[in-house]
């Protein structure tokens, strides 16, 4: 919403500085977002330097001159003017600029095949002179720091700008403005003046409004103008409509602007002789089209609330007015029409067609239904002022009765809501101000809400009323008291915090990327998973919910790669989708890691990183978080994403549990899809939602501290077993003989080859074998000794190799 | 008598001598092996005259002891010297780099979440959390907004099916729905998350963050979230005063209803919290409408409160000078790790949120 202070005060007596005004628009809520001159086709001339005049090459007569036009920018011009020299001060207009002598509008341009960036002005083409030789010659040592500066002053009036918020219909007009200043103390509402409207005959286009269901027009009120002679507006109504960044038309449609501004009343002018037999207002049928004023055709669906006639639609109401009984020059008769259109419906019918207008901007809010009358009488006087001709006497046709909000309001409730106390006297001297009609009841006011302020419903709206005009800074600040009755986090929480950081201190970047990716990407990573598709995304490549974090993740990855950066760990904590519904997701960890370790060390030897890399960042960060390493297993089932052999998964104290994480490399083809440079690619990820409720309050895992002192011993083994033994398994049958005594197995070599048969792997593994209450003697070791190597043959079938 | 005598002077002389480890070896088995020189006196012992014995027995002990001691100290000294010959040669150039060590980080957003938990929990705030995903009612409905209300279209909405009922959340509010639906006043908690709207241009991302607050209770008014926010931005700019303006605004989940905006000055293009005379709107708050407690089964008639929501990533960007938000969420590593902190600065009450 945009106004002068000049247009301001014609409602308001103040003696308020401009600054003061502002102030208080953004004390009352009605937040200021700029107060500045209205921008002048002018501003665009800068002040510029010549750093550098030379021949152009193609032509004698030319200069090609680089030009410094401030903020450390230097543009190439071509100039034909005799005194272009270097160093000279003048004024430079940009693509874009009209140059005030002949309207031109500039453009990037190549002259004799060299391209100009603008122009250098003469002071004829400023229309400051008349003369046009040569370009203008700036005082350099009064233009010194000017360079980049506008070289006009910008006279325009200063606009003030507010952003109000979508309850304040009210304040789209400046008399609602000035009506909230006035409350606040900045002045007084001025009286409006009495109409001395002379009426002459009726108005004979007859209006009917339809009973349709869910009509949306309440009142029609109308009047005839007739004779009139539509014109230009003159100047002030110009400068006024120009002010706010609008352009003038005609008399008649600047004046309904005028007053839709100025009273928040939207208006609609109807060419009286193009109207067909009376202005019928009712419900659209399905497939009726108009071509509106915006030379837009539209068709229109069921049930939208049109102003039609005889011949079909003439416009939407309180939306849009049509062409083909638009006002004219040449026209001599006129309807003016001011009427009521309920929001539910304005906003319906607008969203279906996708329209958007500065009358539907204000019925969607609700204008005050008692304006009618105020509208057509001062539109009316100010056509007939201008434009001469007959007023008819108003037309106001009714479907229903406007009733006024009352509201019941205790006068403690302000207090109780805003901390602080306003004396009855100055409430009531706030809600009058603001046009609230006040009967006091013991400790109820009852209210009766004006017809301007629909948003006001209740008694915690007059709540706010008073607050805002007394001001915000009346509330006190009462410090919070340091009580905790609850834990900040659940448990869930604690671990979200605890490998979020868990999986960064093992050297990972965290990164946050959107919950939405590129559906060909997902593909690749999604598994079975539904697509989640959003139905209006921002672009083609970010329309689906992501099923997996990889998909974003690898195609970040990439771009680092592709800026020619090798070694990269990236993860994210964050949400996955499988379902359009609330709940439908999971919280996982991802992390990808590439290339080298120890690339080009100078101690130590260089590889690619691999699925054991992955292994033991997932492992470390579990174990961290207080799982027992013994309780972890690992699967080799996994993702199809994950390379089919250089991938596990990991459960929790049972193999048989479904998995919180998986580990491995990523699947080849993935990468050839991708196209990503890379010597290696590794991946894990840890499901939350998956990680059961376990004992890992600290508290509870420092169980009693025991241990033995007596001698330990250790004995080395490498038994041949079956190449698809897994190693995991035989660690387990060598615990498994007896926890008190097997402290640790510790698996020292792995090796296939030579010597050892095709199926067939060697496994060399340390024992350490300790008693809690004795020193083992070498008869009791070679039991121990017995027992594994027995055990391990019989369950496994290996053999000890010789 | 004579013979330890002549021993010993026979061997302190030898080794007095320059020895290397293996000539003191064989001294040392020269007079204390099996058949030394010393033992062999030792063995004497029986045949001396009683009244001799003694005597002698005393003199031995005096030479052994004193031979055994020339020994360990020449020792000694061998192995000093071994070491400080090997020394001469052990020397590395330790300006060479060390092994390699990675570092991570932790991302700003997740940073400031954290700091923000902390000086929440301070004053008895739990965290809680809500979907991504919402339904149209906790979003926008049961938040005052119905459909058709105008404010709806200060949210771009994400939606995921054509009857509109679902959605991705636009702000972090409906998680007071949530919270209030499925507990009983008091609350008192922060909500912060992610956060959608279809929107996007260099100051504007289609996901954001948010942080919710609400704190209901029976006597919560205006002056307490005056005094929560002034708290809170003090706490969380790590500075000891700040200018703080409260402007009325609208937003229809609560009534009154106000914007924040917190003084600042440019130094040298930098944004400076605390002073200064230019105003930064910050966040958006008031008092939770009772429709909306209503709507969560919350008598009004008992229990009021406030309920705010701020801007996480323009706090991250305000606090570390951060000017563009779409990096944000471009993972750059260059980006991650300029601004990213290490995993170790855990923002918490007694160490201060950060270093």
């Amino acid at each position: 919403m945009k106004f002068t202070i000049e247009w301001l005060k014609e409602h308001l007596d103040t003696k308020f500085n401009d600054q003061k005004i502002i102030d208080k628009l953004t004390n009352v809520g009605l937040e200021v977002e700029s107060f500045e001159n209205q921008t002048s086709e002018l501003d665009d001339f800068i002040v510029a330097k010549i750093v550098n005049a030379e021949k152009h090459p193609n032509a004698d007569r030319l200069k090609l001159c680089d030009v410094d036009i401030g903020k450390d920018k230097t543009v190439k011009v071509v100039c034909g003017a005799p005194n272009a020299k270097n160093n000279l001060y003048t004024v430079y207009a940009p693509p874009g600029a009209i140059i005030p002598k002949n309207q031109t509008k500039l453009s990037v341009t190549k002259i004799r095949g060299v391209t100009s960036h603008g122009m250098l002005c003469s002071e004829s083409e400023l229309k400051l002179s008349n003369k046009s030789e040569g370009i203008i010659d700036l005082n350099s040592k009064k233009y010194i720091n000017q360079i980049g500066k506008k070289f006009f002053k910008n006279k325009n009036p200063k606009v003030i700008d507010i952003s109000i918020t979508p309850n304040r219909a009210d304040c789209l007009g400046v008399k609602g403005v000035a009506r909230d200043l006035a409350a606040a103390g900045v002045g007084k509402l001025k009286k409006k003046n009495e109409s001395k409207i002379k009426y002459k005959g009726s108005q004979n286009i007859k209006v009917k409004i339809i009973n349709d269901k869910n009509q949306g027009c309440t009142t029609f009120g109308s009047c005839l103008i007739k004779g009139i002679k539509n014109t230009e507006s003159p100047k002030w109504l110009k400068d006024r409509i120009v002010s706010l960044g609008q352009k003038p038309i005609s008399a008649v449609v600047d004046v309904t602007n005028y007053i839709m501004l100025d009273l928040n009343r939207p208006l609609h002018a109807y060419d009286a002789d193009k109207i067909k037999q009376g202005i019928i207002v009712r419900n659209s049928k399905k497939g009726e089209s108009f071509e509106a004023l915006d030379n837009r055709k539209y068709t229109l669906e069921e049930n939208m609330c049109v102003i039609s006639d005889k011949s079909g639609v003439l416009g939407l109401g309180g939306i849009i007015g049509g062409t083909r009984s638009g006002t004219e020059l040449k026209t001599e008769n006129i309807l003016l029409e001011s009427a009521y259109f309920k929001p539910k419906s304005i906003r319906l019918t607008s969203k279906k067609l996708n329209l958007d207008s500065d009358a539907k901007f204000r019925f969607e809010r609700g204008i005050d239904p008692n304006s009618i009358e105020e509208g057509l009488i001062k539109a009316a006087e100010l056509i007939q002022k201008i434009c001469g001709g007959t007023i008819s006497k108003l037309d106001i046709v009714k479907k229903e009765k406007f009733k006024n909000t009352h509201i019941k309001f205790p006068i403690v409730l302000f207090q109780n809501i805003t901390g602080f106390k306003v004396e009855y006297k100055e409430i009531n001297k706030i809600l009058s101000n603001l046009g609230f009609i006040i009967k006091k009841n013991k400790n109820n006011l009852n209210l009766i809400v004006p017809s301007w302020r629909p948003d006001i419903e209740q008694p915690i709206d007059i709540v706010e009323e008073i607050a805002r005009i007394k001001g915000y800074e009346q509330i006190k600040t009462n410090l919070p008291e340091k009580v905790r009755n609850k834990p900040t986090l659940n448990k869930k929480q604690k671990l979200f915090h605890f490998l979020q950081r868990s999986v960064a201190s093992k050297g990972y970047f965290e990164t946050v990327t959107w919950s939405f990716t590129d559906s060909k990407i997902n593909q690749m990573f999604k598994e079975n998973k539904q697509d989640v598709e959003i139905l209006n995304p921002i672009s083609s490549d970010l329309n689906v919910l992501r099923s997996s974090i990889f998909s974003n993740l690898i195609f970040y990855l990439k771009k680092n790669l592709d800026r020619d950066y090798k070694d990269l760990s990236l993860f994210e904590i964050g949400p996955i989708f499988k379902g359009k519904k609330p709940g439908e997701q999971e919280i996982v960890i991802a992390a990808l890691k590439s290339g080298m370790m120890s690339r080009l060390s100078w101690n130590e030897k260089e590889r690619k990183v691999d699925v054991f890399d992955a292994k033991r960042d997932v492992m470390q960060t579990l174990v961290e978080a207080g799982f027992d390493q013994s309780k972890l297993y690992t699967e080799i089932k996994t993702p199809n994403y994950y390379h089919p052999g250089k991938s596990g998964a990991i459960c929790l104290y049972s193999d048989k549990n479904e998995p919180v994480a998986y580990f491995g490399e990523i699947h080849p083809n993935i990468i050839q899809k991708l196209d990503i440079k890379t010597e290696a690619l590794i991946l894990f990820e840890i499901y939350l939602d998956k990680i059961k409720e376990n004992n890992i309050n600290i508290k509870d895992q420092k169980t009693k501290f025991e241990f033995s002192d007596f001698q330990k011993s250790e004995r080395d083994y490498a038994f041949i077993i079956d190449k698809n033994l897994k190693a995991q398994d035989l660690v387990k049958i060598i615990s498994e003989i007896d926890k008190s005594i097997i402290k640790n197995v510790k698996i020292f070599d792995v090796y296939e080859g030579q010597n050892i048969s095709e199926n067939k792997k060697s496994v060399a593994l340390n024992v350490t074998i300790q008693s809690p209450n004795k020193t083992l003697t070498d008869e009791d070791l070679e039991r121990i000794n017995k027992i594994i190597i027995t055990t391990v043959e019989n369950k496994t079938g290996a053999k000890l190799r010789s | 008598m004579s013979d330890i005598i002549k021993i010993k002077d026979e061997y302190l002389k030898k080794l007095n001598e320059n020895l290397d480890l293996i000539s003191i070896n064989q001294i040392k088995s020269e007079l204390f092996g099996k058949n030394g020189k010393v033992s062999n006196e030792f063995k004497k012992m029986g045949s001396i005259p009683a009244e001799d014995r003694k005597k002698f027995a005393y003199d031995l002990n005096l030479v052994k002891e004193e031979l055994q001691n020339v020994i360990e100290k020449k020792l000694k000294e061998i192995e000093t010297h071994q070491i400080n010959l090997k020394l001469q040669n052990e020397k590395v150039d330790v300006t060479l780099p060390e092994r390699n060590f990675n570092r991570g980080k932790i991302h700003p957003v997740s940073q400031v979440i954290d700091e923000i938990s902390s000086i929440f929990s301070e004053i008895g705030f739990s965290v809680e959390e809500g979907p991504d995903v919402e339904n149209e009612y906790n979003n926008f409905t049961a938040l005052n907004t119905p459909d058709n209300h105008p404010a709806r279209d200060m949210h771009d909405t994400f939606y995921l099916d054509k009857k509109k009922e679902f959605l991705l959340r636009t702000h972090t509010s409906p998680v007071q729905v949530r919270t209030m639906l499925g507990g009983k006043p008091p609350f008192k908690i922060i909500a912060p998350g992610r956060t959608y709207r279809s929107d996007s241009d260099q100051t504007h991302a289609p996901m954001f963050h948010q942080v919710e607050g609400l704190h209901i209770d029976k006597n919560i008014n205006m002056s307490h979230l005056k005094g929560c926010l002034n708290y809170f931005i003090k706490e969380f700019f790590e500075v000891d005063k700040i200018k703080m303006r409260f402007r009325p605004s609208h937003f229809p989940f609560t009534e009154p209803s106000a914007e924040v905006d917190i003084g600042y000055e440019l130094k040298d293009g930098k944004i400076i919290i605390g002073d200064g005379d230019k105003w930064l709107e910050i966040l958006g708050c008031g008092m939770v409408h009772p429709n909306v407690l209503k709507n969560v089964n919350v008598d009004p008639s008992k229990y009021q409160g406030y309920a705010f929501g701020i801007g996480i990533d323009r706090l991250a960007m305000l606090k570390y000078g951060i000017n563009d938000l779409r990096a944000f969420f471009e993972t750059d590593y260059r980006w991650l790790n300029h601004f990213g902190f290490d995993p170790l600065d855990v923002p918490s009450n007694y160490r201060g949120l950060s270093r």
